[in-house]
């Protein structure tokens, strides 16, 4: 059923169809019909941000917390331009986001016209795919097309660039319908081989010294894909660990947890892929942070990777046995197949390998020297953690990136999905503030924290204002080393401790800062004071800009210097050695 | 260079490459689309692959489709990745690896302007029929030759031009076809 209107209530009828309840964007002229269409409606509700980048990490955190598409409506030129980098974050990520851009009209396009970019040039590289809408007739079918790729197969960012006179123009809608989105070309493949699948559930049974190696793709796939991972490892008994993007697909708590693997990965996660001899992939890409030197990685195993994209399966580690498909229902078939061969887990085969692990946890890899004058890192995010863990309400952790980040990953522990929101792929600081802002949005009873670096958060800072002016009440958590303690880490591994520009000089009273925009401000320098200073965080029912003051030269370890293999991590000093590391090794700690 | 400076020294870790190279032809069929053409020569800078040669034109005016014949030199391995990179493109419908399916023909068409007079002139018609070239432009003292064949033929009319007076050269780049019934 066809209805006329112009292609601005086009825009925002589509993102009723389609189910949007939230967009993140910032006006602009030749974005102004949108608004004013907009502003005569009530199904979508806007939030307006303080920078274009703010209202793209909104979005992503809002869809990987809710597993729906992120919304975005910027205008033409700079405000086009500005989004650029969380749309490169999104594509990383594999993040679903919308990103609806407005355009000079048509008939300046080309002309160096005010406010003009080329912006279906410049996000060609940076979307899964974008559209520029130069008729009336294309738009309805562009912008329900937008929705369904953003939104399937490998998820990622969409651009709809929609010039001003467009948006004027009057034309025909019609919903989305099944028809109208059967696209010509693109066609996810979502199921897997079952042949292949078979062949990895043999691999699988004859395994000794098998291990999960889970990613993003778990998350993409759904909640229900947590739930069958957690089944299928209860089924075999095997060990999981997984990417930093994957933290929370499985719960932290089950004994056959392993800790996150890779740069930071625990010793136990890292050296179990060395050695083993049967790798489960399920929707992780053999990332350069995972895999260290490529030609070291896991040299002995036989490899089944799991993953929606055809193109991610080959491209750094040959594996064994590829199954292309949605990650959930690669899962299915997997316990379907093993409940059909078995009904037991391969608890005596595997024994000796659990043994083995044992043995590389009771190094204690993640330990550390704490102190009682001054606040550790690590210790600042193990009582954040234990003080969320009483709170009854869900939590949600963002954060920046750096040390801290890491620190993050390490030490605070997930039971479900969707609770950890960190920029993986791109690295992008200033992702965690307004991450957190999106997330709550989508929850807005949750307990929403973005653990922070003092370098990161002056990025997007700015959002704190977006927080206040929709009663959001998210909490900033910054570790304070007055350092890119990350860059510093690596000057003191790398280039002899000359550190170039990486001290963070004339830092803001963080506490007067959260006051000067409307939120309380916390500051914390003494360990016994810490507990105390958390509460009142979690208390205050309104934004929180914490500054925590911590150890300035702490080292983010365990660490795989990169080139190096997995049996090469750098252990903290705190760690049991003992027997287990040679004296070649111990030179490295 | 500093031994600190050494790319070894850095976040990232540089693998030698192993594999050789080789040429391959590929086809591609997509929606003949604004921006289509961007898209995929975007896809292979970003990626750094390397392009010999490009063609693409509509093919199928009804349905908006387009073939584009690109001529890769890649190891096995990226190979591959084109493959799977160019089939990620939403407007992207198929890709025909057609020198890893082995039965298909390829032509190429170049336009060659060779000036002379006298001994020269005689001997570059000669050599022109001799390569079925076809004469669609002469002045007294030029010609404008047509010739199709595969690459490495054009490529030894145009030496064989050189010495009698070579000006310049246009090529269509390469188009490709599979061998029997089947289409694409
Ligand atoms: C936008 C951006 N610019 C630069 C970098 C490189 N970088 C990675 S970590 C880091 C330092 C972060 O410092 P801070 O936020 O204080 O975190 P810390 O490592 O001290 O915990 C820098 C500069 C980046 N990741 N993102
Ligand atoms: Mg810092």
């Amino acid at each position: 059923m066809a209805e006329k209107m112009t292609g601005a209530e086009m825009v925002i009828q589509a993102l009723a169809d389609q189910g949007v309840e939230h967009i993140f964007g910032y006006p602009g002229g030749a974005a102004l019909p949108i608004y004013d269409a907009m502003f005569q409606q009530d199904f979508v509700q806007h939030i307006l941000v303080r920078h274009e980048q703010g209202a793209t990490h909104m979005a992503e955190g809002y869809a990987r917390s809710t597993g729906k598409p992120g919304v975005v409506l910027v205008t033409s030129g700079p405000g086009a331009t500005n989004a650029v980098t969380g749309l490169t974050d999104a594509l990383m990520d594999s993040i679903p986001l919308v990103c609806i851009t407005a355009q000079v009209p048509t008939t300046l396009i080309g002309t160096d016209g005010f406010q003009e970019c080329d912006t279906v040039g410049i996000t060609r590289s940076c979307t899964k795919h974008n559209y520029l809408v130069k008729d009336i007739k294309d738009l309805p079918r562009v912008l329900h097309e937008a929705f369904h790729i953003a939104t399937t197969g490998r998820p990622g960012p969409v651009v709809v660039d929609i010039p001003k006179d467009i948006q004027f123009a009057v034309g025909e809608y019609y919903k989305p319908e099944s028809e109208t989105l059967r696209h010509a070309s693109y066609r996810p493949r979502v199921d897997g081989d079952v042949k292949a699948i078979e062949a990895a559930v043999d691999l699988m049974l004859k395994a000794e010294r098998p291990i999960f190696y889970t990613g993003g793709g778990v998350i993409n796939a759904g909640p229900e894909a947590s739930e069958n991972l957690r089944e299928l490892a209860e089924l075999t008994g095997f060990p999981v660990t997984s990417t930093l993007m994957g933290l929370g697909a499985f719960p932290a708590s089950n004994p056959q947890w392993m800790g996150m693997l890779g740069m930071h990965g625990t010793y136990e996660a890292n050296l179990a892929m060395h050695d083993c001899d049967v790798m489960i992939n399920i929707g992780a890409r053999f990332d350069d942070r995972i895999t260290g030197r490529v030609d070291a990685f896991s040299p002995n195993s036989r490899k089944i990777h799991v993953d929606i994209d055809p193109s991610s399966i080959n491209k750094i580690v040959r594996v064994d046995i590829p199954i292309v498909g949605d990650c959930n229902r690669v899962l299915e078939e997997m316990i379907r197949i093993w409940r059909s061969k078995t009904n037991q887990p391969r608890t005596e085969a595997i024994a000796p390998w659990w043994k083995q692990i044992e043995t590389w946890r009771a190094v204690g890899s993640l330990n550390f020297k704490n102190s009682d004058t001054v606040i550790k890192p690590q210790w600042a995010i193990q009582r954040l953690y234990e003080a969320t863990k009483k709170q009854q309400k869900d939590v949600f952790i963002t954060t920046e990136v750096g040390q801290h980040q890491m620190w993050a990953a390490q030490h605070f522990h997930f039971d479900k999905p969707n609770r950890w929101m960190t920029s993986g792929g791109l690295g992008t600081m200033g992702y965690g503030l307004p991450a957190a802002v999106g997330v709550q949005v989508a929850h807005p009873d949750a307990l929403v924290i973005d653990i922070a670096g003092e370098a990161s958060v002056q990025m997007t800072m700015q959002e704190l204002s977006t927080a206040v002016q929709y009663r959001l009440p998210i909490k900033i958590f910054i570790l304070n080393n007055e350092r890119m303690g990350m860059v510093r880490q690596w000057q003191d591994l790398l280039h002899g401790s000359r550190y170039a520009h990486s001290y963070s000089e004339s830092l803001p009273d963080f506490v007067k800062l959260a006051e000067a925009y409307g939120g309380k401000g916390i500051r914390c320098e003494n360990p016994a004071e810490l507990d105390a200073a958390i509460a009142e965080m979690l208390d205050y029912d309104g934004p929180v800009l914490f500054d925590v003051i911590v150890e300035k030269d702490e080292n983010c370890l365990p660490m795989i210097p990169s080139g190096k293999p997995h049996n090469e991590i750098i252990l903290p000093d705190t760690a049991n050695i003992g027997s287990i590391i040679d004296e070649k090794g111990r030179a490295l700690v | 260079m500093n031994a600190h400076l050494q790319p070894t020294g850095s976040a990232y870790f540089l693998t030698q490459e192993t594999q050789q190279t080789e040429r391959h032809t590929l086809s591609v069929l997509v929606d003949n689309e604004p921006g289509i053409l961007a898209r995929v020569v975007g896809l292979f800078s970003a990626r750094g692959y390397n392009i010999e040669s490009l063609t693409v034109s509509e093919t199928e005016h009804g349905r908006r489709l387009s073939r584009i014949t690109v001529v890769v030199i890649a190891t096995p391995k990226t190979l591959v990745q084109i493959k799977l990179q160019l089939e990620r493109l939403v407007p992207v419908h198929r890709v025909h690896d057609l020198t890893a399916e082995g039965n298909y023909v390829e032509r190429e068409l170049a336009l060659i302007k060779v000036k002379g007079t006298g001994d020269h002139r005689a001997e570059t018609l000669r050599l022109a029929d001799a390569f079925r070239a076809h004469i669609i432009d002469a002045t007294v003292e030029s010609f404008v030759f047509e010739v199709t064949g595969k690459p490495d033929k054009i490529d030894s009319f145009i030496a064989l031009m050189t010495p009698l007076g070579l000006v310049e050269v246009v090529r269509t780049g390469l188009a490709a076809i599979g061998r029997g019934a089947e289409g694409m």
